[in-house]
């Protein structure tokens, strides 16, 4: 991997809730009809909720259903790190099968995720199609995947871990730590 | 105290009883199940997590609804599963455990899952394999059934989820029962305030007080007020000796019939880890009524077997 990237400043960081609002902006157009909204845990689930009520006329109007995906199952990295202490149970009450899905993620890294997240999709039945979206790209793609829609895009180095977090009033705000070892990939 | 149930960072490395491990543990094999609940109800009932791994389901002592569910749990994680009825086979020629043990690693198996007449038999084979071999418990003799009294606990979990607020009764043949020892030293450590166990003096262990359970001989007072009813199988098998006049005048005493299941709290549920004898512990319209979870029981058995195989068959960070 390229790490010609910079190191970002933590005050330079973007709004999380200002991206909020562009996010739903864009995803807006992409509601329709047999469209499907699934939120990867834990970020892409908080932002998933906000969404259905910052879009709820849309949401309404075409009768989207949503759900929540947990990935550990599904991860790449299960031989080396194995399962995490804290993992949710994957939610997908719709019927998959011939649905427009809309996978939504905080911050999008290496595509490692979004792998594992299309496979565990996949498993539910077959979908018409699957987009992502995400708050953050943050660089550092590894796999042939990208997101569709980003509110932003930043280069960080590797050093650096991105994360998005929910503060005690249900605001989202973006951390930036220094990259540890149970850092996602 | 070297626990050979976990490793230097205490994490899972086996599963041999429920005795000795924290309740961090057991809250993360239990909260593990919670997410493997669903995967039985999707289209594919499969999770890709220990696909390339090979199960060895090595039953000294036969059970089936043990090894199938072992047996189940481990294909839906994607292993390659062998089961092998040991007390028909190599055994029988004077093969030693730990000979059977060393040419299935021979064959790289990657796990074991052992039941066995004899209590201590998985700890032997635990103490023996080398470090990227786990083995689980699947029941020795007299003293541990660990995956059972955590599927018991997660069945409670999921109909009285406040735990710390709950009265439970064991009734039975709690002397012979491992089932019955792991169900205690669980729900102990997950701070149940109050356990009962309900038996013939005959049928408890000497000092079994000493486990932190109250003792009843009389069942119509043990099971007053209580929120759970665990029945245990009465064990003609593993029964020598006169310790009960006969499973008719037990029933009269010790069954669990609609008459007696309505001193416990109205909505209490009733248990029992299978195989049932009915009208020797349990009447037949207990264990078909509404009050029962006994089904509910061996379909979780299956999540709770698949947490346990997850989170002992991955990595453990500790090379990166």
């Amino acid at each position: 991997m390229t790490d010609a990237n910079h190191t970002l400043d933590p005050s330079q960081l973007p709004d999380a809730e200002a991206l909020l609002l562009i996010l739903a902006d864009k995803l807006k157009p992409l509601l329709k009809a047999n469209t499907a909204l699934v939120g990867i845990h834990s970020g892409g689930v908080w932002l998933m909720q906000r969404l259905l009520v910052l879009l709820a006329d849309q949401i309404k109007l075409h009768q989207i259903e949503h759900g929540a995906l947990d990935v550990s199952f599904y991860r790449d990295d299960y031989a080396q790190r194995g399962l995490k202490a804290e993992n949710r149970p994957s939610q997908i009450t719709f019927d998959v099968e011939n649905k427009h899905i809309i996978l939504i993620d905080d911050v999008f890294y290496t595509g490692r995720t979004t792998r594992a997240a299309m496979n565990e999709l996949f498993d539910y039945g077959r979908p018409a199609s699957i987009s992502l979206i995400a708050l953050i790209n943050r660089g550092g793609r590894e796999l042939p995947i990208a997101p569709q829609i980003v509110a932003a895009a930043l280069s960080l180095a590797a050093s650096q871990h991105l994360q998005l977090t929910q503060l005690a009033d249900g605001s989202l705000a973006l951390e930036l730590t220094p990259q540890h070892n149970s850092a996602r990939p | 105290m070297n626990n050979p149930q976990l490793d230097t960072d205490g994490q899972l490395r086996h599963l041999l009883s429920i005795e000795g491990l924290p309740k961090k543990i057991l809250n993360q094999i239990l909260d593990t199940a919670e997410s493997f609940v669903g995967v039985a109800e999707r289209e594919v009932k499969k999770v890709p997590l220990l696909r390339g791994k090979t199960v060895c389901n090595l039953f000294f002592e036969n059970s089936t609804r043990t090894r199938t569910t072992f047996e189940i749990a481990a294909k839906r994680l994607s292993a390659d599963v062998i089961s092998l009825n040991v007390s028909t086979s190599s055994q029988s020629k004077g093969e030693t455990i730990l000979d059977t043990v060393d040419n299935l690693i021979a064959m790289h198996a990657d796990m074991f899952v052992v039941r066995h007449a004899q209590s201590g038999a998985a700890h032997l084979i635990a103490k023996h394999v080398p470090p990227h071999i786990h083995v689980i418990n699947a029941g020795d003799g007299r003293h541990s059934h660990p995956t059972q009294g955590l599927l018991d606990v997660f069945t409670i979990r999921k109909y009285k989820p406040e735990l710390h607020n709950l009265r439970v009764a064991i009734v039975g043949d709690v002397l012979h029962s491992r089932v019955a020892r792991s169900e205690i030293h669980a729900l102990t450590t997950l701070g149940v305030p109050e356990v009962r166990v309900i038996a013939p003096k005959t049928l408890l262990p000497a000092q079994v007080e000493k486990l932190g359970v109250h003792v009843y001989h009389d069942m119509d007072e043990g099971l007053k007020d209580v929120d759970v009813i665990m029945m245990l199988r009465l064990q003609n098998e593993r029964m020598n000796g006169a310790m009960l006049p006969s499973s008719e005048e037990y029933f009269k005493t010790y069954g669990l019939t609609p008459e007696r299941l309505a001193l416990a709290k109205p909505d209490a549920i009733v248990m029992h880890p299978g195989p049932m004898n009915r009208g020797v512990e349990i009447d037949s319209t207990v264990a078909d009524g509404k009050q029962s979870v006994i089904l509910p029981q061996v379909t979780y058995g299956i999540a709770i077997r698949m947490a346990v195989m997850a989170i002992l068959g991955g990595g453990t960070g500790a090379a990166l």
